[in-house]
């Protein structure tokens, strides 16, 4: 409404006049507005009012066992509750694992698609676009069945170097087994990296004040190596070398026994979840990249740079900046897609609530439950990445 | 059910459903009655919003094995890993009686007996366990990539019971009468020998009192006994079911009894013979 048309109206108004109005109908279509969506709301809750929230059932015992578990110990008759915790840890022990690996493929990818090695920028392209155009469950699927599955089973000798083993009970690779002493190592390791950290900071101030190079970095790492293994002579040895081997029960059933132990199911949900969002994570950091003005790695390159001091000074730190809020949504995608996991008996969150609706029904709470620890998740995962991109934008001068 | 309802055995509309989104499908009206191999508990009685009408097949759960593993008992299992449906009765007896009898396994729990076969045929799992006439079957079906039903062998032991049959949503009782008399029906017509071949001239001429009552027919001049017509149906439905489905009996050999499960001398075997088929009367 202009000034002009303001000053023109009249201060009486007749009916029709206050109709013609641009502002009497605006206000009557937000009152009808606002009506509707009001009675959608007092029906809804009408609706919540009826169903039988009542969550008691969770206490009852839950009858059925995990076959996978994480630092948790669930059996059968502990409360359906405890085996939903044991869904939710497994679920997350999925999703840390997951958004690391992804990242890693996912950086690799993207960096290599814009290699100038015509090989290698192909084989990128060519995981990016496979992966990216095909059905993630489809792959899930397909890594379980047609390819963790078909390992042969527990042979003695059908290992690598006596130690690997690959087969479609479990893969199998030498870990470290650690005794008591070993939370007292760790304090060693503490206090060696806030020592090396502070050393480092001063070196690095001598050098500013004085111009002379002083070796920050090495002396600090030095520094944490001489009191990590001080702290392992001291405390005796905490760590042994835990070597896979196999053994078999009287009935002839072969286990792998020690060592760092995945099932084929997390195998599976793992490499299917992790190469879908790399791909898709690939492209981010590709497309961060190009947005980068050209003189950026033109500049680098004049000051003798070599390509790899290019990407890792100059190019990554700042594609970085751009590519956080996408690699954020991508990191929700990789939480929210690891309910995929039910179609192959890796018993995450969902999976143990669907199995406690079919005990015992209660869906509506079993489902309300489901969602509000999803979104719990996704919103821990949208606080961290968050916190980061505040941390690595440009400062506004 | 469509017989007697339609008089057309093929008016019906089958939906899939999984062990896992059944009793959903159920109560919110998707399907009218689930028959699949659902097992009579209380809790699904009480809990679910279900209800169960009647057991068409005494079941119990067993274990399938390799013909070539050195299993021969239950016992034997010990530190195995066993492949089952999740979510089901089936999971819980497992847990139940292995952990009762202190036979340490790994329970990997699928989605359904596709998944479960896959994991199977492909060493994941040392035995697979479910519903022996669900057992049964899949041997019978056993891939002959895999060597066929002789490649696998069930277990002698039951470990649980497994009455399975038709469930219907709570507070339709007029549906279930109906679900519930067809089913009876069929029992009631293997018991008095009423085939899908006679069914058409018993009707016409019964021979005795009880096949008059069960066919909505007259026998000797006396009035009808349309129980048909209480239920809401037409007074003859049961000539339609028989004639066009057939007998308890004629449907248990052309199903059940084509995966290798004989009836005779089983639980399932009608109550004249010793089995626990057994419907009430029609009077």
């Amino acid at each position: 409404m202009s000034v002009l048309s303001q000053g023109l109206q009249p201060r009486s108004l007749t009916p029709a006049a206050l109709w013609r109005r641009r502002r009497t109908r605006r206000y009557l279509l937000q009152a009808v507005f606002l009506l509707a969506v009001g009675l959608v709301v007092a029906y809804l809750i009408a609706q919540a009012l009826d169903l039988e929230l009542d969550f008691d059932f969770l206490s009852g015992p839950g009858g059925f066992s995990i076959s996978h578990q994480w630092l948790t110990d669930y059996v059968a008759t502990d409360s359906r509750l405890a085996a939903y915790t044991t869904g939710i840890v497994n679920t997350i022990r999925l999703v840390l694992i997951g958004i690391v690996l992804t990242t890693v493929i996912g950086v690799l990818a993207g960096i290599a698609r814009l290699s100038s090695n015509w090989l290698l920028s192909r084989l990128a392209s060519l995981y990016v676009e496979t992966i990216r155009n095909t059905p993630l469950l489809v792959q899930i699927t397909f890594w379980y069945i047609a390819v963790f599955l078909e390992l042969p089973e527990i042979v003695e000798n059908r290992n690598l170097f006596g130690a690997l083993y690959f087969s479609n009970r479990a893969l199998a690779l030498p870990f470290v087994d650690s005794d008591g002493a070993f939370g007292i190592w760790l304090i060693f390791l503490f206090v060696g990296a806030v020592s090396a950290w502070w050393a480092r900071a001063r070196l690095l101030r001598g050098e500013e004040a004085t111009g002379r190079t002083l070796h920050a970095t090495p002396v600090a790492l030095l520094l944490f190596a001489v009191i990590g293994a001080v702290g392992f002579l001291a405390t005796g040895f905490p760590l042994a070398a835990d070597v896979p081997h196999t053994s078999v029960t009287p009935f002839g059933i072969r286990t792998i026994d020690g060592g760092l132990q995945v099932t084929p199911e997390f195998a599976a949900i793992l490499v299917g979840l992790v190469l879908y969002t790399g791909a898709f994570i690939a492209e981010i950091v590709r497309g961060s990249i190009q947005a980068l003005p050209r003189g950026q790695s033109e500049a680098a390159a004049a000051i003798g740079l070599s390509a790899y001091q290019r990407m890792i000074l100059i190019i990554l730190p700042q594609a970085l900046r751009i590519m956080i809020p996408p690699l954020t949504n991508q990191y929700l995608n990789l939480t929210k897609n690891s309910s995929l996991a039910v179609a192959i008996a890796f018993p995450e969150l969902v999976f143990v609530g669907t199995t406690i609706i079919n005990n015992i029904g209660h869906a509506v709470p079993v489902f309300i439950l489901i969602f509000a620890t999803y979104l719990a998740l996704s919103l821990v995962v949208s606080v961290v990445m968050n916190a980061l991109n505040r941390r690595v934008q440009l400062v506004g001068r | 059910m469509a017989a007697a309802l339609f008089g057309n055995a093929n008016a019906i509309e089958f939906i899939p459903a999984s062990a896992s989104d059944r009793f959903e499908l159920l109560a919110s009206g998707e399907i009218d009655v689930l028959i699949r191999t659902a097992t009579w508990t209380s809790s699904r009685d009480i809990d679910l919003n279900s209800q169960f009408v009647a057991t068409t097949f005494y079941d119990g759960q067993g274990i399938i094995v390799r013909s070539d593993s050195p299993f021969q008992s239950v016992t034997d299992l010990q530190g195995a890993t066993i492949c089952v449906t999740g979510g089901t009765t089936t999971e819980i007896n497992l847990q139940t009686r292995l952990s009762e009898l202190g036979v340490d396994h790994t329970a990997l729990s699928f989605e359904g007996d596709p998944e479960s076969l896959a994991a199977f045929t492909a060493g994941r799992c040392d035995a697979w366990t479910a519903d022996k006439g669900n057992l049964a079957g899949q041997r019978a079906n056993f891939p002959a990539g895999e060597d066929g039903p002789e490649a696998v062998r069930i277990l002698p032991e039951t470990l649980s019971k497994e009455p399975l049959g038709p469930v219907v949503r709570d507070g339709d009782t007029e549906w279930f009468d109906i679900v519930q008399w067809v089913v009876f029906g069929t029992m009631i017509a293997d018991e008095l020998d009423v085939t899908s071949t006679n069914v058409t001239s018993m009707a016409a001429n019964p021979p005795n009192q009880d096949i008059a009552n069960l066919l909505g027919a007259s026998f000797d001049g006396a009035p009808v006994l349309a129980f048909g017509t209480s239920l809401g149906l037409n007074a003859t439905f049961m000539q339609d079911v028989i004639f066009q489905v057939g007998n308890y009996d004629q449907i248990y050999s052309r199903t059940i009894g084509q995966i290798g499960l004989p009836r005779a001398g089983t639980l399932n075997d009608i109550w004249t013979n010793g089995g626990l088929i057994y419907a009430p009367p029609i009077k």
